[in-house]
């Protein structure tokens, strides 16, 4: 049995509001678009990359180090496409 | 950070009328004004506020909930009111469904991290089914404020 690809990335938040609800927001809707599973692990808490609930759940600062792990079939694309969510910081760090 | 810190429970609506976006949050901002939690006279800056901010992304998460807040100057700690609709307020969510549990926060504008812990309580709560339906349910702000002291205790399993 071949095990379903998986790929991760470590990124930093840079917002300086933190992870708050629109850039959540955006990672889900973003996520959405994948067949693949994303999880974000935050120290030792892993939550659901397509659910605001999760996320919102890691209030994670400026500064906070994530690990976006992507599993499926597209999960190389869905981690690329995540990862430069972070690495452009968002839209703007508004909304908040 | 519990919920019993920041929710104030004098401006609890438990049978909030409002069909738009805007009537509600205009009543949710109206009753923190009057517990005295936002200064008397503040209301209009605020209401337009998150109204602004509802304009950039809609704060409706899904699963019937939103979170419409704002940061502003009239304020010294975060405070926030909850509001029950029965009917549903049309919130524009993520997901398209209509909205039955509001959670409205306002914030000073030099404390983000008050704010990401706010939100992480309150999503923290929301994924207790438990916790959704016994609010959905409660009838009272009374009712209310010990749900909202359960969960605080982790008493709701």
């Amino acid at each position: 049995m071949n095990p379903m690809p998986a790929c991760t990335r470590e990124v930093t938040v840079q917002l300086e509001n933190g992870l708050h609800l629109g850039p959540s927001s955006q990672i889900v809707q973003l996520a959405q678009r994948f067949s693949s599973q994303l999880t974000i692990r935050k120290g030792d808490r892993v939550v659901d990359g397509k659910s605001m609930l999760d996320l919102l759940t890691l209030a994670a600062e400026h500064g906070t180090v994530l690990v976006l792990e992507a599993r499926g079939d597209d999960a190389a694309e869905a981690l690329e496409a995540v990862a430069a969510l972070f690495a452009r910081n968002f839209v703007a760090d508004q909304p908040g | 950070m519990k919920l019993s810190d920041f929710v104030v429970r004098e401006a609890i609506l438990t049978d909030l009328k409002a069909a738009t976006k805007e009537a509600a949050i205009r009543s949710m901002v109206e009753s923190l004004a009057g517990s005295g939690s936002v200064k008397s006279g503040e209301q209009e800056g605020i209401i337009a506020a998150i109204l602004k901010r509802e304009e950039l992304g809609s704060t409706g998460i899904g699963k019937g909930v939103a979170v419409p807040h704002t940061k502003h100057p009239s304020v010294d700690r975060l405070v926030a009111t909850i509001a029950l609709s029965k009917e549903g307020v049309e919130f524009a969510s993520l997901d398209g469904d209509s909205v039955h549990i509001l959670f409205l926060l306002v914030s000073p504008p030099d404390r983000p991290g008050d704010h990401l812990r706010a939100l992480e309580n309150i999503s923290r709560h929301l994924r207790n089914d438990n916790f959704c339906n016994f609010l959905r349910q409660a009838g009272s702000a009374p009712a209310v404020v010990e749900l909202l002291e359960e969960a605080d205790n982790n008493q709701l399993g």
